[in-house]
């Protein structure tokens, strides 16, 4: 029997969805254009008014919103309400530049913490579970957002952070997790631990929610498997609100997005022009019941497809594809558009482990692109031309999915560094001059 | 009469050679015979040591990526020629030799060949009937 936190909501039919979301698209774009100058001259600039935007069709109006944009109104550009009414921030983990700070009244928080309560729901918790949160806390919003939705669907809560692995597995094991909420590659890494010390058959996990980092259907096999969990998939980004714009329900064929609160566009990247549902383009949000940060059409840059096919868990909410990639994460390799996410599954289909680096490098004019991934014993031979003609398996393999020859070098195990957070894909030293 | 080796991934880095050996050597294990295989990016490091079992613990331990492979150990009259004796029976009874290393021993007047071929039993066979000596794991541990 499939569960839902909102029942009402996770199963409303298309007509009373559509009805709320006008009413709530309606209301914020007043409000932004009446306490938002930013807002207030775009639209100004385009001859728009509040009035002219009453149904999301007219959505298309307004124009768009990009992370350079918000960089641009930092800190406090685009706060639409007083200050005294906001009652914390989280940011991005922005490497370069400035960062983006988010702003959020105590309404905004209840409405995250929903989101991620219907994720948790959707992934099978209640109140008898044990909910192990090792997201970072602090402004990343991974811990603060599955933190909240443990509360209110009444997990009892484990704040590790992320971190600490052997106490991550002690808790794990003492305390008898039922659900984990920590990022794909951290997952992979504490299946591997687990393993190792060989305590698998004291857990007690029976789902685990991943987000944050493009991950494949490879590594979710992987992470069940290791881990003996229903890995779920789970979408969101600080601008929006954090984790819970979409989630994962039992079907694990893409993940259900919170229309009541986000709505969700698909656009080509390269005109503006939205696309209609089922073809691949650039995913833009819409918040529609935020107070203190509500962004109007924020592109996101990750790509993807939106389907309203009928979901077996029986919501009704509209759902995304996971992203084929990010542009922010996309490289460009001697004028080929590049994604580890490509490289990932490849190496996984070959018996690697899920952990590797992609340096990309320029000599001379020409850039250089190589693959760097850990040795495992499935692959290792003790012969030179075995472990050549394996290279070669998985050079060939990255060409006929890339395009592209990529050079791979074989490292020690566990000799890719490993943040126990995010982890480091991609080093481009074309960059350094 | 196979001896077991073992044949240790490397990265062909500074240093990496030895923190293997140091490893085992700290472990109290003996080296009985070592060659390293090496490409541009990584080497096998292949050796035969007095006790594989806690070798093989040690490297679990350490999370080194191994495997344990069955060679033939010979032993040679340590005089000029003798390498190649054997090299020759085996080459004209159509074995390959995938690789071939060769150590001396301390005492005793003769050298140790330890080999890799596709079929172990075959080439026992061929070299006994040629009346060269093999050695056992417990000779080479004795060497
Ligand atoms: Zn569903």
């Amino acid at each position: 029997m499939e569960r839902y936190f909102n029942k009402d909501i996770e199963t409303a039919s298309r007509e009373t969805m559509q009805a709320l979301q006008n009413e709530r698209l309606a209301a914020t774009v007043k409000r932004v254009y009446d306490n938002v100058e930013y807002y207030r001259n775009k639209m100004d600039d385009l001859g728009l008014t509040p009035d002219d935007i009453k149904t999301t069709d007219d959505l298309k109006k307004l124009p768009f919103l990009s992370k350079d944009d918000l960089r641009d109104a930092y800190p406090f550009g685009l706060l639409a309400t007083d200050m005294k009414n906001c009652v914390r921030i989280q940011s991005t983990s922005g490497t370069t530049g400035r960062r983006v700070v988010a702003f959020y009244t105590q309404n905004d928080i209840d409405l995250w913490d929903e989101c991620c309560a219907r994720a948790l729901t959707a992934a099978g918790a209640d109140a008898n579970d044990v909910v192990q949160v090792s997201y970072g806390y602090g402004l990343f919003t991974g811990g603060m957002g599955l933190n909240g939705g443990s509360h209110k669907v009444g997990c009892l809560t484990l704040p590790m952070s992320s971190g600490n692995t052997d106490r991550q597995i002690q808790f794990m094991t003492d305390l008898g997790a039922t659900v984990l909420c920590c990022t794909p590659s951290y997952a992979s890494y504490l299946g591997e631990c687990v393993e190792e010390k060989g305590v698998k058959d004291q857990l007690k996990l029976k789902a685990g929610i991943f987000g944050a980092e493009a991950w494949t259907e490879e590594m979710r096999r992987d992470i069940e498997k290791k881990l003996g969990l229903k890995a779920f998939d789970i979408y969101g980004l600080t601008e929006i609100s954090g984790p819970g714009v979409a989630f994962e329900c039992s079907e694990q064929t893409g993940m259900h997005i919170n229309e009541d609160h986000f709505i969700a566009e698909i656009i080509n990247p390269e005109t503006g022009e939205v696309l209609p549902e089922g073809e691949k383009g650039e995913l833009v949000f819409t918040s529609i019941s935020k107070e203190a940060f509500p962004l109007l059409r924020y592109r996101t840059r990750d790509i993807c497809v939106l389907s309203r096919k009928k979901c077996s868990c029986g919501r009704t909410l509209i759902k995304m594809a996971k992203p084929m990639g990010r542009s922010d994460d996309m490289l460009i390799v001697k004028g080929v558009n590049v994604f580890p996410s490509q490289i990932e599954m490849v190496l996984l289909n070959k018996g690697l482990t899920s952990n590797y680096q992609i340096v990309v490098d320029r000599v001379g004019s020409s850039d250089k692109l190589e693959v760097l991934v850990e040795m495992t014993p499935e692959i290792f031979s003790d012969t030179v031309n075995a472990i050549s003609e394996k290279e070669q398996e998985i050079i060939e393999a990255l060409k006929s999915v890339l395009g592209i020859y990529a050079k791979v070098r074989i490292v020690e195990p566990k000799s890719i560094v490993r943040s126990e957070g995010k982890a480091v894909r991609v080093i481009d030293k074309r960059h350094l001059y | 009469m196979a001896i077991k080796q073992l044949s240790i991934f490397v990265e062909n880095k500074a240093g990496k050679i030895v923190e293997v050996t140091e490893l085992l050597a700290k472990n109290n294990i003996d080296l009985r015979a070592l060659s390293i295989a090496d490409t541009q990016d990584y080497g096998i490091l292949r050796t035969i040591v007095d006790d594989t079992e806690k070798a093989k613990s040690v490297l679990e331990e350490n999370g080194s990526v191994y495997k344990v492979t069955e060679v033939i150990g010979v032993e040679i009259p340590d005089v000029p020629g003798g390498m190649s004796k054997v090299m020759r029976i085996l080459s004209d009874n159509g074995v390959n030799i995938e690789y071939v290393y060769a150590f001396i021993s301390r005492s005793k007047e003769f050298a140790y060949v330890v080999m890799r071929v596709r079929d172990n039993e075959k080439a026992e066979k061929i070299l006994t009937d040629n009346g060269i000596n093999l050695v056992d794991e417990n000779e080479i541990s004795d060497i």
